[in-house]
């Protein structure tokens, strides 16, 4: 590089180098002076006006009709589907000597909430809640036991 | 210091100005748990070695114990900044062997949430180049508009970071009815703050002097050291597996592969910014032609993966991802899966880009090249 | 025997009042001298307690309002949740830096890295007892004001080189020996731009320098000497956020780089130390912008004896700090718009740029006073 061309580029930069910084400068006291880009939630405030989509994959959850009768047949397809057995089906027999669902074990600590349970459930007896606290502080609460009575098969 | 190469190791002969640093494996600006152990000399970096392996999970072994599906939502969790990609390229694989055909509609769905990814993972980018050089705001820019996109990717597939969304033959779900316009809201939304973002930080004259020159990577090297995407397109490879080896409906779209001639920093930087516009061109191509009807999810159902060895490549954000899927038995267990991610030749190709530079040029170079560390260790 | 004059103004008050209450005393023990010595030490204590109220009290305001400042730049809210808008915040961190165990790393040179941030902390202490605050609040009105403070502010760097070679630290020297590179360049424009405000106001005492800058808004000097009191002021601006270590020239703590540079193995209470010295260095920066360019605690007149008359209702002190709060937000959003050049450039711009730039203000500025006064 020649003098020249080296003076010519130092001179360059010395014009167009301030004229950049301001024009970044005018965008962050854009940014600065317009309170409604503001993106942030306040979380714990805003608890009530929040809703979290039909399709968020939180808990497990068993479907149970208001007596809390359940659809889960014990056929295992969602322990078969979990990547991290994170479901215990224990099935139990019933007066009519029949396999029916006895206890649905679920440890959430250990699951990614994927979703393949749900996707390989063949009667709809399970989805997965749109909760999202889902945070305790004591870990025994994470191993559930998911139905409220025995499946009617 | 025993594992390192016989060049590392300071003897009697060598320069006793120089030293080591060892970068990582907590680094503010490693991006994950990786390891750098620099030879200085001052602050000029001589040979420059990284170490990976701090968060290997034995991804591939895992898989092998895994159900195909369960493989689609392990491959989430491989770079989690394009997770939906990593979907698809399991998926697809998956699709040459089951033999499924893929309705109009979910390949449309497929090319949306492909783009949306991209455009998140480039936004990603920017702010980690910006907060690495050390303008913080510039983080807080990039993450503001990926939440956006995160918030339609919820809606969409119940999950913002680990979609596990792509299924063989379509997809998990349909995509709600609010879908499309929330896209178009935000494509506009988008635009005007890369106007902004870009005045922000490209024409910046520090930027500009932090990072034109700094790490070049020939077009040799860039192809010898097998980086893909953005890495190889700064260094003006044009090769860009959407239009290459044309995967779902690309082939029906028109967008450009941008290229930079330098392969430098700001090279790098540029070519993803023109490849969000990209996107951004593409979506809006997607909004035109979407299908109001149609199924989502071919009729046929999936049969079981017959025996053979089954390829697909595709190009994420970070570049090619490869999947190999070997079936030694008809069944829904894989004898074997290998991948093929992006970042881990580009970190091979850290060495050489970085020799003879400051140390504040090596977290320049860090940033564009972009690795996503979960990626590497797998 | 030898009799400490008390120099600054509110010492006028300390002399009346110590006699007054000497009378009270034995008349066996009464002397004038006695009194004056008395006078003087309390006087030093008031002064002490004065700058280290004013210092140490702006500290937290400023936290908070970096904090603010960095959210809305950032289209975020900031502390919001211990007391109004979070104002009790930076409090609550103070404290909790307070009480957390002080340990040194192995290795350390435990007198070395202890020392450190005291020595941080003189420089900008004793910049801020020069600075005149109001007409009579000043703590030492010396007549070598400038020279002072360009002798005092070289010591900073002291304390930053020393923490940082304590440490027994790569990081840490690496940001330290970044430091004092840096410093001693950027003290050489700093102190041109001294320099130059001495030369167009022919004084080196900082009263007046502020008292020459009386009258309207257009007689402060950043306005008075059309386009080269500007350019020095921006000039002064930049060197001084090199002088005091803050982002874009953050390059001796480079989080990104360095992960904290010099006070990477700080805790507890030596770290706040360093913080409360940056901070600290921040007010004494922009008070000292505020007085060479900006008139001080002069209220901005506009030449209207309407408007005048309320606005030097107006007590000088609240001119001067909100003309220094200004300043400080201003370097706030600078910090937080702008990138951190590498360390070659910073030494690039400073010798290749800034001096010249300089040298050919001050020969301008000369030849504005020889043609126009």
């Amino acid at each position: 590089m020649t003098l020249l061309q080296y003076f010519k580029r130092y001179f360059k930069r010395c014009i167009t180098g301030p004229w950049s910084l301001m024009c970044g400068l005018s965008v962050s006291l854009k940014y600065f002076f317009s309170p409604k880009r503001i993106v942030t939630e306040q979380y714990p405030e805003n608890r009530k006006t929040l809703k979290m989509h039909e399709r968020f994959r939180g808990r497990l959850q068993m479907i149970e009709d208001e007596e809390g009768n359940n659809h889960c047949t014990a056929c295992g397809m969602c322990e078969r589907a979990c990547p991290n057995a994170s479901i215990n089906v224990l099935p139990t027999k019933n007066i009519a000597d029949k396999k029916v669902l006895g206890r649905y074990v679920y440890h959430f600590a250990s699951c990614t909430q994927c979703g393949l349970c749900v996707e390989a459930c063949p009667f709809g007896a399970i989805r997965m809640a749109p909760e999202f606290e889902v945070a305790t502080t004591d870990p025994n609460t994470l191993e559930m036991i998911l139905n409220k009575k025995e499946g009617q098969g | 210091m025993s594992q390192l190469p016989p060049g590392f190791r300071i003897t009697r002969e060598t320069n006793t100005d120089e030293f080591f640093i060892n970068m990582g494996p907590q680094h503010p600006s490693t991006h994950g748990a990786l390891r750098l152990t620099l030879r200085m000399d001052g602050e000029t970096i001589i040979e420059l070695v990284p170490h990976f392996g701090y968060i290997h999970r034995g991804m591939e072994k895992q898989a092998e114990s895994m159900t195909y599906l369960q493989y689609i939502a392990l491959s989430d969790r491989q770079d989690y900044l394009t997770a939906i990609q990593n979907n698809l390229g399991v998926v697809i694989a998956l699709e040459k062997g089951m033999n499924v055909g893929v309705p109009e509609k979910a390949e449309y769905i497929r090319v949306m949430l492909q783009e949306l990814g991209r455009i998140a993972s480039h936004l990603v980018f920017f702010g980690c180049f910006g907060g690495d050089l050390g303008g913080q705001t510039c983080l807080l820019f990039g993450f503001k508009e990926r939440e956006m996109i995160h918030d339609i990717l919820e809606e969409v597939t119940g999950s913002r970071l680990t979609t596990n969304f792509f299924r063989p033959g379509g997809s998990r779900y349909d995509v709600p009815d609010t879908f499309i316009p929330r896209v178009k809201d935000f494509l506009d939304h988008l635009e005007d703050s890369m106007r902004d973002y870009e005045r922000f930080l490209s024409k910046n004259i520090i930027v500009q002097e932090r990072s034109i020159g700094i790490g070049v990577l020939s077009k040799e090297d860039a192809i010898a050291y097998g980086c893909s995407g953005p890495v190889l397109r700064a260094s003006g490879v044009e090769f860009d597996v959407r239009r290459a080896n044309p995967y779902s409906i690309y082939d029906q779209f028109d967008f450009d592969i941008p290229t930079a001639k330098n392969g430098d920093c700001y090279d790098r930087y540029n070519v993803r910014i023109a490849e969000i516009h990209e996107s951004m061109k593409i979506l809006r191509q997607c909004i035109d032609k979407f299908p109001k009807e149609g199924a989502w999810r071919s009729k046929e159902k999936p049969v079981r993966l017959p025996v053979g060895r089954y390829y697909s490549e595709i190009e994420t954000a970070k570049g090619l991802y490869a999947t190999y899927v070997v079936a030694a038995t008809t069944g829904d267990k894989p004898y074997r899966i290998h991948t093929r991610g992006p970042s881990f030749p580009h970190i091979g190709a850290l060495n050489k880009m970085c020799q003879g530079h400051k140390i504040s040029d090596l977290v320049t170079i860090m940033a564009t090249l972009d690795p996503v560390i979960p990626e590497i260790d797998r | 025997m030898f009799v400490p004059s008390i120099t600054n103004p509110i010492g006028d008050f300390v002399r009346d009042i110590v006699p007054r209450l000497a009378e009270y005393l034995p008349a066996s023990i009464q002397s004038d001298t006695l009194n004056s010595i008395v006078a003087f030490l309390v006087n030093a204590l008031i002064c002490v307690i004065a700058v280290c109220a004013v210092n140490i009290g702006s500290a937290p305001i400023l936290i908070y309002m970096e904090r603010k400042v960095c959210a809305h730049v950032q289209c975020r809210l900031g502390p919001m949740r211990l007391g109004w808008h979070g104002t009790i915040q930076t409090i609550a961190d103070v404290l909790k830096m307070l009480f957390k165990e002080v340990y040194a790393p192995s290795g350390a040179d435990k007198l070395m890295f202890y020392l450190a941030p005291l020595i941080v902390l003189i420089a900008p202490f004793i910049v801020c007892a020069l600075i005149p605050f109001g007409r009579n609040l000043v703590v030492a009105d010396v007549s070598m004001g400038i020279p002072l403070i360009i002798a005092v502010n070289g010591f900073g760097v002291l304390g930053i080189l020393l923490g940082g070679w304590s440490s027994n630290n790569k990081y840490s020297l690496l940001g330290a020996l970044r430091s004092g590179a840096q410093m001693i360049s950027y003290e050489i424009s700093f102190a041109m731009i001294l320099l130059f405000v001495v030369m167009i106001s022919g004084s080196t005492n900082l009263m007046s320098i502020t008292m020459g800058q009386e009258g309207t808004i257009l007689d402060w000097w950043i306005f008075k000497i059309p386009v080269l009191g500007f350019i020095a002021f921006i000039l002064f601006f930049i060197s001084s956020t090199a002088e005091m270590n803050r982002a874009p020239f953050d390059i001796a703590e480079a989080e990104q780089e360095l992960t904290g540079g010099y006070h990477t193995e700080y805790n507890g209470t030596p770290f706040a130390m360093f913080y409360l010295a940056e901070y600290i260095a921040l007010v004494t920066n922009s008070a000292l912008a505020v007085t060479c360019f900006l008139g001080g605690f002069l209220p901005p007149c506009i030449g209207i004896a309407a408007v005048d008359n309320y606005l030097n209702m107006v007590p000088g002190v609240i001119w001067f700090f909100a003309k220094v709060y200004f300043m400080i937000w201003c370097y706030m959003m600078v910090r937080w718009t702008f990138v951190r050049p590498r360390v070659d450039q910073l030494m690039d711009f400073e010798w290749k740029f800034l001096l010249p730039v300089n040298l050919v203000l001050l020969v301008a500025g000369a030849a504005y006073i020889v043609v126009f006064n």
